[in-house]
């Protein structure tokens, strides 16, 4: 994907701005202006009106907040109260992604339509093959009646005129698990249960109806509120998020608030020499594959969609595992934020003790914009502890594997596979791996397309953050070399 | 005929803003401009510091015209633009 975001996101970027602006400026007191500010009288609405308009940026807001708008039982609680709830809380609201419902419903109930090249044939085809009778004749030409459609797309087969388009539906397109559905009203809704967490819906919907509840107050709270130690762990694909050297971003950090930033990639090269160690193992004992584990949005979609590849996903815990294990051991009492790419983190944190906040790049480049910190003319600092060129490329597809594949060589035969991007299709065929095997061992699995390059949480084009990784991988030692 | 000069600001701001998002014309400007226009990621042009704010964000100077809350579409019709006059002027 080129392109990282569509007008839609963008919108996202700017509502984190302004929610952590509103924090420095008064602790909420007026974020009640903010969605008249951006949406004043005479403003083009880019729905039917600005109200519409100003209700949907307070969902937004109240989301950036950590607030989905399923939470809201009392339509006239105000912003100001929701941020100053979110000042109160101890422990962060769960993650989950939910959906705007009156944002949603622009999109087609039924997706199939009849189009104007429709002749009104003699022999309607489309009206007999319909197994819901959902098609009649209006004015001589064949009309769907949405609410008896059920979007088989038999009418589109049989229209010898083409007449008949299907319309698509970005989200559950998008979703690769089916965890996205619309309701009798034709408002989509998220079923936990099921949801992989991997932001793909939030991605794709062009009118920005999903949401996603953050932690950006809490941790701004930590910050200026309280006298813990705060301390950021910077996932790998930081670099090439911010056009600058990553020392710089490092010191953009501290200058924010943050007590301490370590790098995640050391974690990585723990991940890389465990799941090494653990796949000779496996190919000693004649096992027939093995996967990677290191993506939260693949391990649980092997979990609770394909359980039949479980026995073949490594055990190795991830970057952020060994990384928090190693920060909690040093400094027992220090809060731990990681900040990465990734919205499934958010869920590997809750079930991880060792991390207590996750923020998104998104997230900690709006706390630099709203604090008013300019990257470019922060001090370089440096990060305490030196990753490996490997450890470093985990953020690109391919780089996993080849992590595990530098530390196993000569040991066992190695040979590897990337399955970039977790599409439908891409489940359906490690379904097919699990069942009747594989021809290749090393199977490495990255839910986004690219890599956590090219995460939701990511805010620089994917292209170009691919490069800076690259050089920075340059610039680091072979993790056989180091000691 | 000299080449369109387009400066897209990577400033902490901007680049927060969208700035990125216009960054695409590095790689896939449109066909019939891609050899019309030059490219170039700059820092912080202060545009975000004085009048406007970074709310107006991103901000991208083509041919030294700023424009503000960019967009690739804004971006492209201010190019289509200048090249018309251009045209234009050589009548
Ligand atoms: S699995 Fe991914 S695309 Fe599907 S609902 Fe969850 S976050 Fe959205
Ligand atoms: S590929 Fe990376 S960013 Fe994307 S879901 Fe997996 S871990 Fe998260
Ligand atoms: S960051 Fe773009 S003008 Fe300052």
């Amino acid at each position: 994907m080129l392109i990282p975001k569509n007008y839609a996101n963008q919108m996202r970027s700017r509502i984190l701005v302004k929610v952590v602006e509103s924090f420095y400026k008064d602790r909420f007191e007026s974020a009640d202006e903010i969605p008249i500010e951006m949406r004043p009288k005479d403003y083009d609405s880019s729905r039917c009106c600005i109200y519409k308009d100003r209700a949907i940026l307070k969902y937004r807001m109240m989301a950036a907040m950590g607030y989905t708008p399923q939470e809201e039982t009392n339509e006239a609680k105000q912003l100001k109260d929701y941020g100053k709830d979110a000042l109160k809380r101890q422990n962060h609201a769960k993650s989950c992604l939910a959906v705007i419902d009156i944002a949603c419903s622009a999109c087609v109930k039924s997706q199939y339509m009849v189009t104007d090249a429709c002749r009104g044939c003699f022999a309607r085809p489309c009206v007999m093959n319909c197994p819901k009778q959902a098609i009649s004749i209006v004015n001589g030409r064949s009309h769907i009646n949405p609410d008896l459609c059920v979007s088989c797309g038999k009418c589109l087969e049989v229209c010898p005129y083409h007449a008949v388009v299907k319309l698509p539906v970005p989200c559950e397109e998008a979703c690769p698990v089916g965890a996205i559905r619309k309701d009798e009203h034709g408002v989509e809704h998220i079923n936990e249960e099921i949801c992989i967490s991997c932001g793909k819906c939030l991605q794709s919907c062009p009118f920005g109806a999903i949401v996603e509840r953050s932690q950006l107050v809490d941790v701004l709270n930590l910050i200026h509120n309280t006298d813990k130690k705060v301390v950021a762990m910077l996932a790998p694909a930081v670099v090439g998020q911010f056009p600058f050297e990553i020392n710089q971003v490092v010191g953009a950090l501290k200058k924010i608030g943050f007590d301490d930033v370590v790098e995640v990639a050391a974690g990585a090269d723990i991940t890389s020499k465990n799941e090494a160690a653990e796949f000779i193992e496996r190919m000693k004992e004649g096992a027939n594959f093995m996967t990677t584990s290191c993506c939260p949005a693949y391990f649980r979609a092997a979990e609770v969609h394909i359980p039949e590849l479980k026995p073949f996903v490594s055990n190795t815990k991830t970057p952020m595992y060994y990384t928090a294990e190693m920060l909690k051991k040093e400094q027992p009492d220090c809060v731990s934020v990681f900040v990465g790419p990734c919205l499934a983190k958010r869920t590997e944190a809750e079930y991880d003790p060792n991390v207590d906040y996750v923020l998104t790049f998104e997230e900690i480049g709006a706390m630099f914009v709203g604090a008013g910190v300019e990257i470019g003319d922060c001090e370089p600092a440096q990060f305490a502890k030196v990753s490996s060129a490997q450890g470093r490329n985990y953020p690109l597809s391919g780089g996993v594997a080849g992590a595990v594949g530098n530390l196993v060589e000569g040991e066992v035969e190695f040979r590897p596979e990337r399955i970039d991007g977790l599409s439908k299709e891409n489940i359906k065929l490690l379904k097919k791996y699990a069942t009747k095997g594989s021809e290749n061992n090393m199977i490495e699995v990255m839910c986004c397309e690219g890599g956590c390059i090219a995460g939701p949480g990511c805010i620089a084009l994917a292209k170009k953050a691919a490069r800076q990784v690259e050089t920075y991988v340059a610039q680091g030692t072979n993790q056989k070399d180091m000691k | 005929m000299e080449k369109i000069q387009v400066k897209i600001c990577a400033g902490t701001a901007c680049f927060v803003m969208g700035a990125p998002q216009i960054q695409a014309l590095e790689f896939s400007a449109p066909e019939d401009l891609a050899d019309k226009i030059e490219v170039t990621e700059v820092r912080c042009m202060n545009h975000c510091s004085q009048g406007k704010g970074y709310n107006k964000g991103p901000f991208v100077e083509v041919n030294g015209e700023v424009i503000e809350e960019a967009t690739m579409e804004k971006v492209v019709a201010k190019i289509r633009d200048l090249i018309a006059k251009e045209e234009e002027e050589k009548c």
